[in-house]
């Protein structure tokens, strides 16, 4: 094989610009935690939008943490009109198709009547309404984020 | 290593973009997202401390989505560059932390 | 899934006043929960965040826990490094000796610059 340098001077430009553009390729890890309650911030959809320019630029999205109000976006029950966005579906089809870990903190979600149905039968509830998709689980999961994740943006109101 | 600030709420009601450019350091930078954009108008409060962070070479955006959304097309100051979502992702990846003031 | 090898410096930033919105709170659930995961951990208190660590918080009429209380606990924790943004003490008129922490580091803003320089993650409460 010739040594790099002493390819003829084009073919050298060429393979510089090809060594450069994959270098510039780093895939990131990210991870997401979202507070704000859907439709009543926007905070919400940036976080929406975030996610799909960071999956269509090729990089992966481990979690996504529904904290403080964004518990909201996890029930079975959200009910937008026919032509607003519908921010449980976005997550859930997201999630299917890239593999995303959905987790709703369990202490803001149960006392925003948010419930599994393991957590409805050990509280005595009638029904529950997690939404298909979503875990609920403890802060831990959020530390875990931050740890195994190259970035962790917050979107909050 | 360098931050990149995150911003959403409009200076002409809230503290935090004044807060933000006060503990912004030159490598760092700030972006100006939902109703955070109306900080990149002249008229903001915080007009005068966004000049001096640019002029000391600090890089200030905002988003296009919520710029265009607003009608602010034309009013934006002209040294903040106007980005998309691929960019915030881009900027996200430049910067070492993203830290989201709102 | 936690690397118990990997110990990242994370930042955690309180920059609301208690009791208003539970955003104060659920910062420090995150801290206490951080707190078990052997991470090199932070805490900064920052604009209305300062008012958080003011003495004599009397919370029994607003059915809410008293910061006053529940603070000093972040040592139980071990969670020792605690900044507090000087600026925002000065522009609320709060000096040292009214905080229900002692053990804090009263920092400027060019610190709090260089303090999440530092970090390799960022939890912005």
């Amino acid at each position: 094989m010739v040594p790099f340098l002493f390819l003829p001077h084009r073919l050298h430009c060429i393979c510089s610009i090809i060594r450069f553009r994959y270098e510039l390729r780093i895939t990131m890890i990210f991870s997401l935690a979202i507070y704000t309650a859907p439709y009543s911030s926007q905070a919400s959809h940036s976080a929406y939008r975030f996610a799909l320019a960071l999956l269509e630029n090729g990089h992966s999205l481990y979690r996504v943490f529904f904290y403080h109000d964004a518990v909201h976006t996890a029930s079975s029950l959200t009910t937008p009109q026919q032509d607003e966005i519908n921010f449980t579906h976005e997550w859930q089809a997201l999630a299917k198709k890239y593999g995303i870990d959905l987790v709703v903190c369990i202490a803001a979600a149960l006392k925003r009547g948010l419930i599994n149905q393991q957590e409805s039968i050990r509280y005595d509830k009638t029904t529950f309404n997690l939404a298909e998709g979503f875990q609920i689980s403890g802060l831990g999961q959020l530390v875990d984020a931050a740890v195994v994740s190259d970035r962790l943006i917050t979107f909050g109101n | 290593m360098s931050t990149l600030h995150t911003v959403n709420k409009s200076p002409f009601s809230h503290t935090t973009l004044t807060s933000c450019l006060q503990v912004c350091s030159k490598l760092d930078g700030i972006l100006l997202l939902e109703d955070g954009v109306f900080g990149g108008l002249v008229s903001a409060p915080c007009t005068e401390d966004v000049s001096e962070l640019i002029n000391a070479g600090v890089q200030i955006y905002a988003l296009a989505a919520d710029v265009n959304a607003r009608g602010l097309q034309e009013k934006i100051r002209k040294d903040i560059r106007v980005i998309d979502y691929n960019d915030f992702v881009q900027l996200s990846i430049k910067h070492n932390c993203v830290q989201s003031w709102y | 899934m936690m690397n118990k090898i990997l110990s990242k410096k994370l930042l955690f930033i309180s920059r609301h006043a208690p009791y208003g919105s539970s955003l104060a709170k659920d910062a420090l659930d995150a801290v206490l929960a951080a707190s078990a995961y052997d991470q090199q951990l932070s805490l900064l208190f920052m604009d209305d965040g300062v008012f958080q660590l003011l003495k004599n918080q009397y919370t029994d009429q607003i059915a809410q826990k008293s910061f006053a209380a529940i603070l000093p606990v972040l040592q139980l924790y071990d969670v020792n490094l605690i900044y507090v943004h000087r600026e925002s003490l000065e522009k609320r008129q709060i000096t040292i000796n009214e905080l229900v922490l002692d053990s804090v580091q009263i920092i400027d803003s060019a610190a709090v610059s260089s303090l999440l320089a530092q970090q390799d993650q960022l939890l912005s409460f």
